[in-house]
This record gives structure tokens, sequence and C-alpha cells, in this order.
């Protein structure tokens, strides 16, 4: 019987042939990547058991992100105890402010993400990396501390659902509505537990950047982690930014999955996902209806350089709506470094746009656009959660960069297909 | 056994933004963020609560982001256990990493009522609701996370 990637992935970390789903294994760990919100607490627990040790500290990458620039005293704490953390241990691989952001943008750019790896955070999107073919999940801070202490965690083998989009993208739909509508089709626990791999032509079509958007939002179907097999693509991807060898594990012609599920991405149109969940995705067409407060652009989804510049293109000559505010955020240095070099800024600015340092920022309620009562919020982001940016009577409303744009220039939601 | 009180709250996909919003994120210290328990579900939650009491909970208690911070806010307000009719995976795996109890049952949400008075058996899995004489059965978790809870964490169980 064949094997798919992720089960592939695991049985060579935790050293046995074969592993089926709902087996137990120990694996392996290459990468523990490490932030300022779970970080923290995993390092003063190692430190309460006296366990203060890193198993390899080479193979730990931190990565402030949520409250940095620091947003008050109780977040520079936060900052202060993962930075000192860092030195004790010699840790060489930290991204201070000026070249940090979004942990999930700066670890594939940078080369830390190889096909075939197994790659953990405390934080639930890391699934993101499975975009490069490595099994990539989210835990919490004990998971955190024990990977940091010994480079190894349990997992129960995921069953995996197979997801086949075919087609082709439709002009004006992006990586970000198919995710969408993929989680409005099966829910918000529609992939519970298990892995969900992304295939067909429309993944073999998209750039890696833009499968980074689909695997992102993995664990908005409840899922372990997204993966899609590597590809010539992806092997360029990493090839432009590591020398490390890594293995490509692909899934086998009879591998077995729980589920296939078949996708016409060619039907396909602009979608928004409306309060409260990602799961209640609608037409933007339909949507025209929903006055809109502000825009935000950016997060470990649609932050790259790619969606500022689908963004910039609608902004380019035009201006934000008289009582609409809009904020970008680039999810990383290089990714903001590259956008004031393209001259976007100027774009964004003449359009009336504020572009902030990166960092997770409004994307969970932090800071930098935190959303007032009654007010509604167009966001590139992954989550509609009450309260997921300000005040528990905000509104948020998932969409792509197009559509997000789109929407700040007119001032209520509005199919970006009116723009281009 | 856990013996506790109901606190139901039926619906599906309670989130850890509704558990412990994000806003309080700037500390890890449970104490703190128990003062803030539920609060974006119950503002009242943190008043009612008393040690040792129970949620119960519809589908995919815990969905979101990774936060621990989740378990600490409830085990740091009393809280005694979770009893949902699923949970979703992060929630799941922090709880049996730090030992917290936690009792998947589908159906549960509909056959206890707040105020009742549960009793619930974890390694036998049976939960008994001594208010309306029901007895429901659910699945043990597997040994492993027995074996965490008697060291007293993940952490514990792995030190060298
Ligand atoms: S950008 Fe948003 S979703 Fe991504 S890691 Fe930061 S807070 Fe989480």
């Amino acid at each position: 019987m064949g094997m798919n990637i992720t089960e592939k992935i695991l049985a060579a970390h935790s050293g046995r042939p074969a592993v089926q789903p709902g087996e137990l294994v120990n694996a392996r760990l290459d990468i523990v990547m490490c932030h300022d919100v779970t970080a923290p607490p995993a390092i003063s627990m190692l430190q309460k058991l006296g366990m203060d040790s890193v198993f390899d500290p080479e193979k730990i990458i931190v990565v402030p992100d949520h409250f940095v620039p620091n947003k008050d005293i109780k977040s520079a704490e936060l900052a202060k105890r993962l930075r000192e953390w860092v030195r004790k241990h010699a840790i060489k691989n930290y991204y201070e402010i000026g070249e940090n952001g979004v942990c999930h943008a700066v670890l594939p750019e940078d080369g830390w993400v190889l096909p075939g790896r197994t790659v953990v955070c405390g934080d639930s999107h890391t699934c993101t990396h499975g975009a490069l073919g490595a099994f990539s999940t989210g835990i919490g801070s004990t998971d955190l501390a024990a990977a940091i202490y010994s480079g190894e965690l349990w997992f129960k083998v995921p069953e995996t659902i197979k997801f086949v989009l075919n087609g082709t993208l439709p002009w004006g739909v992006y990586s970000k509505d198919v995710i969408l509508e993929i989680i409005s089709r099966i829910g918000v626990d529609g992939a519970l537990y298990k892995a969900m791999e992304f295939t067909g032509p429309v993944i073999d079509e998209l750039s890696v950047e833009a499968r980074f958007t689909i695997t992102n939002m993995a664990i908005e179907a409840g899922a372990k982690s997204g993966i899609i097999n590597p590809d010539k693509k992806t092997i360029d991807y990493v090839r432009a930014r590591s020398d490390e060898d890594f293995t490509v594990y692909t899934s086998d012609p009879d591998a077995v999955f729980s589920e296939v599920i078949e996708i016409d991405c060619s039907a396909l149109e602009p979608m928004v996902a409306f309060p409260h969940l990602p799961a209640n995705g609608r037409k933007a067409k339909d949507s025209r209806d929903v006055k809109i407060d502000q825009v935000y652009i950016g997060s470990c989804t649609n932050g790259r350089i790619e969606d500022l510049r689908i963004a910039a293109d609608i902004f380019r000559g035009r201006k934000v709506a008289e009582n609409t505010r809009c904020i970008v955020v680039p999810a990383s240095t290089k990714i903001w470094r590259q956008a004031m070099k393209e001259g976007l800024f100027d774009i964004f600015s003449d359009a009336r746009c504020v572009v902030s340092a990166p960092t997770c920022g409004a994307c969970l309620g932090g800071y930098m656009g935190i959303l007032a009562s009654g007010e509604k919020c167009v966001s590139t982001t992954n989550r509609n959660f009450v309260g997921r940016m300000g005040s528990p009577e905000s509104e948020v409303y998932l969409a792509s960069p197009a559509t997000a744009a789109a929407t700040a220039v007119t001032g209520h939601i509005t199919d970006p297909r009116e723009f281009m | 056994m856990i013996k506790g009180r109901a606190h139901v709250y039926t619906r599906e996909h309670i989130n850890t933004d509704e558990i412990i919003p994000a806003r309080y994120l700037n500390t890890d210290d449970e104490a703190e963020l128990a003062q803030h328990a539920m609060e974006d579900i119950d503002h009242e939650f943190i008043k009612k609560v008393k040690p040792g009491d129970i949620i119960v909970a519809g589908n995919d208690f815990g969905c979101g982001s990774s936060r621990e911070h989740a378990i600490w806010a409830l085990r740091g307000a009393g809280v005694g256990c979770v009893a949902a009719d699923s949970f979703a995976r992060i929630f799941y795996r922090n709880a049996v990493n730090n030992g917290f109890p936690v009792v998947e049952c589908n159906g549960i949400s509909n056959l206890v009522r707040n105020g009742d008075e549960l009793e619930i058996e974890l390694q036998k899995g049976i939960l008994i609701n001594r208010t309306s004489g029901k007895e429901l059965r659910f699945v043990p978790l597997p040994d492993f996370a027995f074996k965490i809870a008697e060291a007293g964490g993940l952490l514990q169980s792995i030190k060298k």
C-alpha cells in the first residue's frame, strides 16, 4: 500500500519504514520556530523545571512578530525575556526588528523551510509551510518547550483529505478565493485533526507565494497541516534561498486518502468571508451593501510582495473612499524593502493608505489598527472570529488583496473586477 | 473521579479568541489570564465559576489560535474539566500536555443543563449526570495521555 507525502515525512522522521493514520509516533524536528507570544511561557516552564537547555541552537529560529515593535510595557517584557534567552543560549538565528516580520513570512523567505522537513512553531498558522512540501504544524507552549528541549514531539499520524483543484483560475480570482471557497464548503471543522493535501492543475499554475495563502488557512478548517507536493517551482524557490540538502517526498499513486474532494476552480468568483467564521463565504459582487470603515492588507496570509503588487495595481491613480481608512502591513522586512524599491509605498500613500512596519499588528487585534465597536473591516488575514481585530462588537470580513483594495476605494465591499 | 457543576455553552466553534482574547496575551500569568477567562463569550463567567466546575460545550471547542493561554485561563479560573461534543486539535493537544482533563463525548452538550452536577471517571470513560440521572460513555484518552498527567505534564514526563 502506498503512502502520502505526510505519512512519508512522519515515517522518515520517526525511524519507521511506514506509518498509518492513527498511529502515535515520536518525530524528530528539523526546525523549531519561536515568537514573542508563545515562546516566553515555554522558556519560563523550562526554567522552572530546571530544563533550561536547547537541543540544537542551529535549528531554533526566533522571530518576534506579534507585538513588536513593542506595543506596551507588558509586551516589551515578553520580548525582553525572549531576547535574554536567545543570548543565553547563543541562538544565532534571531530576527530583531529591522530584519524581522511575521514569522510565517520570514521562515520560508530565508530558506529555513525545505521540502521533506518537519517544522513546528507555537502558532496555529504554522501549517503555512506545507506549501513547500514540509510537514508543518502549530503547537502550544508546552509542546514548544518540549521541542526546544528534546528536538522531538509526539504526533498522531493524521488522515489526509486530498483536494484536487481543477480548471484554471478566472481573471480577478486568487488563491485566497480558492481557500475561502474550500473552507466554506467543508466548514471550520471540515478537516478536524486531518492533513489537507492540495493538488491539481490550479495548484501547478499558482506561484509559490500564492500557494502559501492556501496552506496558511488549513487550520481554519480545523486541519493539523496543509501540504503541497513539491514541483519544479518549489525546488527553484528553495534553491534560491538555501544550499542545504533535502529529500523530496511525494504521494504515491496508490496513497490512501480519507476523502478526495474535487473543485472546479474555473467557476469561482471573488469571495468574502462574512463575520464571524472563515466558512461564511459569499460572493463579493453580492455583498455591495456592506459599508466598510477599515481595510487591512497584510499578515502571513496575504502580506507578501505579490499581494502588495495586486493591491497597488488597484490603488494606482485612485483614492481610498472618504469614510474609509486603509492600513498596509508588508509581512516582512524584505517584502517591505522590495515594496519600497518598486515604488509601491508612493502608490499607497498617494491613495491615502498608511504603510506600517512589518508586524502581526491588528491581524490578531494586537495594535496598529484596532477596531472600535460597530466598525467593519475588510481584511486579507485569515480569521474573522468575534473580537479578532478589536472590539467584540466589531466585524471582520476576509478577502483577497484585490477585493480589499477595491473595497477601500469604494467604501463598501466590492468585486475587484470592477477596477481591473 | 472528577465532580463538578456544569456551565453549558452549546454553541459550536467556541474559539480561543473568545476563551482568552488576544488583547490579554501580553502576559502569561495564570492568575491574570484567569480574570478574563471566557470573557468574549460570557462576561459573567468569571463571577459564576467555582473551583472544580466543569465547562460543557458543543463541537470544535477551542478552535483557532494555538495559545495555551486558553488552558491556563480556564485552569486559573478553577475549571476542573472541559467536556465537549468535540475539540479543536491544538486545544486538545495542549490539554493533554498540561494534564488538564478533557472529555470528548459526542452529544453531551444536549444532555447537560446549566448547574447540573456531573461526575466523571476519566480512565473508565464514564460520565454521570447526578441531576438528571443520565449516564454517558466516552472513549477514554490513550494511556500515554494519563502517563503525561501522572508525571505532572509533558515536560516532566520527558525530563532527563
Ligand atoms: S499575521 Fe496574524 S495569523 Fe499570521 S501569525 Fe501573525 S497574528 Fe497569526
